[in-house]
């Protein structure tokens, strides 16, 4: 029996730490409700996670993932009501939209030959400026009930409600299970690992890398675009702002999970132990009555120190 | 001529711009053996090397590998036709365990419907013929699901190596594979090219280290001038002779007879 290496026990130490932290501070800090509450603010950020993840495996980055998200929920809101589409076809429309915006972000990266880095800053600007012209920088309101029924809790256990648990924040634990079997149990989740690993071996043994990289992105646009779905299901509207902190949020959720921006490293589940800390930061300031501006800079500090760990840890590592 | 050929080019012509970087090489390959490509920088060693392995498309010649001719344009179409290339620079992906990178690409699933519908790999068999393929081999390496990275160069090369051998079904083609290594690294992977050879896989090796290509050259292919100068016998000719050869200071017709292979 070997124990793990610091590098995956990391994260969720810092998780406890956290957690503990918080607990002495504020005595609402781990009720039920607080505890679901911070699963559910943590959702939209954990399941961008999931994409970005697969991005910075392949040594790429996503900038845009949080307007990308943005987009897609005014696109799904703004054809339910302006249109008046079915919520469902809505819905499917506005993850089209950013499943697009990855595959535009996929072929610049393979095709053009792009640094991800660049694309997705672009990318990043183009869709931020769809969002507010096509919304008129306005909310979308009066959603079909439908499409905010992931925003529904149910209860477990307790005999007065107990704790609400809502259907996203399961959703989003079901697509998380999903990623970890997919990246660690079928060769196109080793591929990608290999791919930013050392993209020109993988080449030379007959992986199809340009492929493989060009699917992580479309497949990263398909998670925003069910993040979208999750913010409007949260907050019951389309909200032309949304994504700016998620932006950022999820970058910084994959690599305090210890997902290596050099690539080919990391545990997808790590990204939500990440999505959990910030989340778990955020809630723990606001409860100890801190100002949202010193969350981010805590969540600044958080991406530097976590970013350094990895660094020197894997220096440690080489000797 | 007693052992037949695996692989064969005839009339190899590539040019480069303005520039002929081989001028109608010739290349024999025969069953079971090593054979040394060497050259000095511009000979048209590698460029014979890279039409042979796929990587690049010669303007005029033809390859045959057991007597049929192929027409590779990628290095990948070379792999299918079962010609495996090992490359100088550690092609191996380090934070992957050494049972996947002697897999990756050739991934092995669960049978039924795991395998089929899940897409499930089956590590267990992975990780069992690794063993067997790394004991078959005698490379003395402890656990096959430590990372490549914690292995020393030598140890690493002998993972391409040794993934080279496994999927090889003709032959396995080593561009200088020790290179990059220390002596006592370099001499634990020339036992494993000789190891794959006595297990029938012929192997094409370019290095210019002369004393490792005299250790484990069955014969000697000499480029020179962008074409095949000859073909020297390391048993009878000398180490300051071929470098002769392989210079022009010998002229291939004052190579003495028994000297050619």
């Amino acid at each position: 029996m070997k124990l793990p290496p610091i590098g995956t026990l990391g994260p969720f130490l810092a998780l406890l730490v956290a957690c503990a932290f918080f607990a002495s501070q504020s005595d609402r800090f781990l009720t039920g409700g607080n505890l679901s509450l911070i699963l559910q603010q943590v959702m939209v950020v954990g399941v961008i996670a999931i994409g970005q993840t697969l991005v910075i495996l392949t040594a790429g980055i996503d900038l845009s993932c949080g307007m990308v998200m943005a987009l897609g929920g005014i696109v799904m809101t703004k054809f339910a009501t302006d249109l008046g589409l079915p919520p469902l076809l809505a819905v499917a429309c506005g993850i089209g939209v950013t499943t697009l915006f990855g595959l535009a972000n996929g072929l610049l990266v393979t095709r053009v030959k792009l640094p991800s880095f660049i694309v997705t800053l672009g990318t990043l600007n183009i869709a931020f400026a769809i969002t507010q012209l096509y919304s008129n920088s306005q909310t979308v309101t009066d959603l079909p009930p439908l499409m905010t029924a992931l925003g529904n809790t149910f209860a477990i256990g307790g005999k007065d409600g107990g704790t609400e648990v809502a259907l996203g924040t399961v959703l989003m634990l079901a697509l998380y299970a999903l990623a970890w079997f997919v990246l660690r149990e079928t060769a196109a989740g080793r591929h990608v690992y290999a791919v930013g690993n050392n993209a020109e071996a993988t080449r030379l043994v007959g992986i199809p890398t340009q492929r493989v990289l060009l699917m992580v992105y479309v497949i990263a646009g398909f998670f925003y675009g069910i993040a979208s779905l999750l913010s409007v299901a949260r907050t019951g509207v389309g909200d032309p702002n949304a994504g700016q902190t998620e932006n950022l949020d999820a970058i910084t959720a994959v690599v305090l999970g210890g997902t290596s921006l050099f690539g080919g490293r990391g545990i997808i589940l790590g990204s939500l132990v990440g999505a959990l800390i910030v989340g778990v930061f955020r809630n723990g300031l606001t409860l100890m009555g801190v100002s949202s501006i010193y969350q981010v800079l805590v969540t600044g500090i958080l991406v530097i120190l976590a970013v350094a760990t990895d660094q020197l840890s894997r220096k440690g590592a080489r000797g | 001529m007693s052992t037949p050929l695996v692989m064969q080019a005839k009339g190899l012509v590539k040019r480069y711009g303005q520039v002929t970087a081989i001028a109608g090489a010739d290349f024999e390959l025969r069953a079971g053996e090593i054979l040394a490509v060497i050259g000095d920088n511009g000979a048209g060693k590698s460029s014979l090397i890279k039409c042979l392995s796929g990587a690049t498309v010669p303007d005029e010649g033809e390859i045959l590998l057991d007597g049929q001719p192929v027409h590779f344009k990628t290095p990948i179409d070379a792999r299918r036709a079962g010609i495996e290339t090992v490359y100088q620079d550690l092609a191996v992906a380090p934070a992957m365990s050494i049972s996947e990178n002697l897999f990756l690409g050739r991934e092995l699933r669960r049978p039924g419907f795991l395998g089929s519908v899940l897409r499930m790999l089956d590590k267990k068999r992975m990780l069992d013929q690794s063993i067997a393929r790394m004991q078959d081999l005698k490379v003395g390496i402890r656990s096959m699901t430590q990372a490549v990275e914690t292995l020393s160069g030598g140890q690493r090369q002998c993972v391409a190596v040794a993934r080279a051998a496994a999927f090889a079904r003709h032959v396995v083609i080593m561009d200088e594979p020790t290179a990059a290594l220390g002596v006592k690294e370099g001499n634990m992977v020339l036992e494993l090219i000789r190891r794959v050879r006595d297990q029938g896989l012929p192997v094409v090796l370019i290095s210019h280290n002369m004393p490792h290509v005299f250790e484990v050259a069955d014969r000697i292919h000499v480029a020179r001038l962008g074409k095949r100068a000859a073909v020297l016998n390391p048993k009878k000719i000398s180490m300051s002779d071929t470098v002769a050869v392989m210079t022009g200071a010998m002229p291939a017709e004052s190579i003495p007879a028994e000297c050619l292979a």
